[in-house]
């Protein structure tokens, strides 16, 4: 408890370490296609995708990391806002200018409904029941029969902005999407560090004293759980557009988990820890996959081992690390 | 012929529910008593049936496989209790997720490696095959009367050792306050390797008792304990009671559901349609039904006291 409430004041002395890494991180992403400029489309299209995950990953540890809601059904929010473009391209409308709010709003939507009733319960029983709203989601997808049911959906070409096809080139579309994950950063960040945000953290510390203080927890998180759902929408809208398909996979409970792993890889309450956690994951997942066909037989104890030295994820890691050298 | 299929529909509901008790107690002790979150009970049962399966090919005899793969899934539990959860006891609920995800990665992917990707399966013992009459044209499946009976017989057992005995005191008394029984000079440490080593044996007892009705493949675990954690949060976290009576709705309510969804709907709306919702709507009403009751009563049907 005493680490976590350290953790979430004011470090002066971490500004440095805290400025200088997410802006290495988004200098790193911004140089991988100019790296990847020769015959490079692999390592562009596997960036794009860290990137989608990471966006998600980064509304995920709004929830987790600021305000102690575990939510099991995230992947939920991805898959609709997926299926808002798969479902609106089928109808003939694939303009981003329309398929774009409509993913937010659809992810939304279904955020401040399952809300509602999921921030009643506490503990495990929120863990469970966001699952519950996840498999609900789940299982529709996978019934919508006029849009391939459990095949999923293929998408016949990314969507235009505007009547441009701007999507269509590969290193377009990474750099788009670096944008929507850099917005994301920012905006969460500047969220995280508003009067909004604080109020969200005194209720991840102790519910009971924020609410005697005067404010009404239950509607400011379910505007973070919202937020967090309509940012998993962007994430949606942008792997339909990547993969050019859609399927229920894309809700499992399986990746639900995913992506918690990816939080808690990273570090948990430090934006920048969700999107190395994302890198780090499916980085290491397609390295591993590279190496042997079993590779998640290397993968879970190595998960294993993270969470028991490991403490604080990879950011804790970095950390204890600076700390120890810059002590000398 | 509408009720006897609704016999037999109300038969393997039980059996479902019987399944899912046997999961879930295991569950919701180690839950309820160590605070755990166990995502890698799923895998126990699993493993239950793969060994069932293993030692079957070995002795030839499902009297000794079963014996043998319940000693080795108690071993298997107390290991992975002494080599990684212990560790974890007093750490975050996110700890135990990631750290029991990673063995669920591990075990499921290390009996692909062992026992191949094919599903297997196991011959259900001659002395229970073949069917039972239980009315005129309604012929059941032995070996599914003896899984129910099994289960129900696991339940007594586990229902007179909780509320009889000097270990199941322990065991309701640490369910409500882990550190006042510590306190008092019970060595907490022993009971829940205990409770953990009991629960993994039931997971694997389970996993047992279904291989001969079910293909036994790699991550056969992870959609029987997703059930088996909606079981034990409808249930309310902790009360055995709560599980059982909780296994068996969700049970009945999948199984029903899946059978006669389709039929009911066509009452209200047209053929077609009612083909396509139906499957949807009966896969999620157990996760609409845990909705609901978590709406109505935050902390499950019968909370553990204290809790």
């Amino acid at each position: 408890m005493s680490a976590s409430l350290a953790a979430s004041l004011p470090r002066p002395r971490g500004v440095l370490l805290a400025g200088t890494l997410p802006a290495c991180i988004f200098l790193v992403l911004a140089l991988v296609p100019i790296m990847a400029l020769s015959g490079g489309s692999y390592l562009v299209s596997l960036g794009s995708r860290v990137m989608i995950c990471a966006i998600a990953a980064v509304a995920l540890d709004l929830l987790i990391g600021f305000s102690a809601l575990i939510s099991f059904g995230h992947a939920a929010f991805i898959g609709l806002g997926a299926y808002a473009v798969g479902i609106l391209s089928a109808y003939g409308i694939s303009d981003a200018l329309v398929s774009l709010p409509t993913s937010l709003a659809v992810s939304a939507a279904y955020a401040f409904l399952s809300g509602v009733v999921c921030l009643r319960t506490k503990g495990v029983y929120f863990i469970m029941i966001t699952l519950a709203f996840g498999q609900m989601a789940f299982f529709t997808a996978s019934s919508l029969a006029p849009f391939g049911g459990d095949d999923g959906l293929t998408i016949a070409a990314r969507n235009t902005v505007a009547g441009f096809p701007l999507l269509r080139s590969d290193r377009v579309f990474y750099y788009i999407v670096l944008l929507c994950l850099l917005g994301t950063y920012l905006f969460c960040r500047a969220l995280v560090g508003s009067r909004f945000g604080r109020v969200v953290r005194g209720a991840k510390e102790n519910a009971v004293r924020m609410a005697t203080i005067g404010f009404d927890v239950y509607r400011f998180q379910l505007a973070t759980y919202v937020i967090a759902g309509a940012l998993a929408g962007l994430s949606g809208f942008l792997l339909a557009n990547a993969t050019e398909f859609v399927s229920p996979a894309y809700m499992s409970w399986q990746r639900s988990g995913e992506l918690i792993v990816m939080v808690l890889l990273g570090g948990l309450g430090s934006l920048d820890g969700a999107i190395i956690g994302a890198a780090a994951y499916l980085l290491t997942e397609e390295w591993l996959s590279g190496v042997t066909e079993h590779w998640k037989v290397i993968f879970g104890p190595v998960l294993v081992l993270i969470v028991l030295f490991a403490r604080g994820g990879l950011i804790g890691l970095t950390r204890a690390v600076v700390r120890r050298f810059s002590r000398g | 012929m509408s009720t006897s299929l609704l016999i037999v529909q109300i038969l393997n509901g039980l059996q479902l529910g019987v399944l899912l008790f046997l999961i879930a107690a295991g569950l919701t002790l180690v839950f309820g008593v160590m605070d755990f979150i166990n995502l890698a009970h799923g895998v126990q049962y699993m493993l239950g049936a793969y060994l069932a399966v293993a030692f079957c090919a070995l002795t030839g005899s499902f009297l000794a496989a079963l014996m043998l793969a319940l000693a080795a899934t108690l071993a298997f539990g107390l290991l992975l209790e002494f080599a990684v959860f212990r560790h974890l006891y007093d750490r975050d609920h996110l700890d135990h997720v990631i750290a029991t995800f990673g063995i669920i990665l591990f075990l499921n992917h290390g009996v692909k490696l062992v026992w191949g990707a094919a599903p297997l399966s196991l011959p259900i013992p001659e002395l229970f095959s073949g069917s039972v009459k239980l009315a005129d044209g309604l012929l059941y499946p032995v070996w599914r009367l003896v899984v129910i009976g099994s289960g129900l017989v696991v339940a007594v057992l586990l229902y007179v050792l909780v509320a009889h005995t000097r270990i199941g005191m322990l065991v309701r008394a640490g369910a409500t306050n882990a550190a006042m029984v510590s306190a008092l000079g019970v060595n907490i440490r022993r009971l829940f390797m205990i409770v953990f080593g009991f629960g993994a044996m039931l997971a694997g007892f389970a996993g047992i008792m279904i291989a001969p009705i079910l293909s036994v493949e790699p991550g056969m675990g992870d959609t029987v304990l997703i059930l088996a954690f909606v079981v034990i949060v409808i249930g309310g976290i902790g009360s055995i009671r709560g599980a059982f009576l909780a296994a068996l709705l969700i049970g009945l309510v999948d199984t029903l559901g899946r059978s006669f969804s389709v039929d009911i709907l066509r009452l209200v709306m047209a053929p077609s349609p009612a083909r396509t919702v139906g499957p949807a709507i009966a896969s999620m009403l157990i996760y609409l039904l845990m909705a609901v009751v978590l709406y109505v009563r935050p902390t499950g049907l019968f909370p553990a006291k204290g809790r």
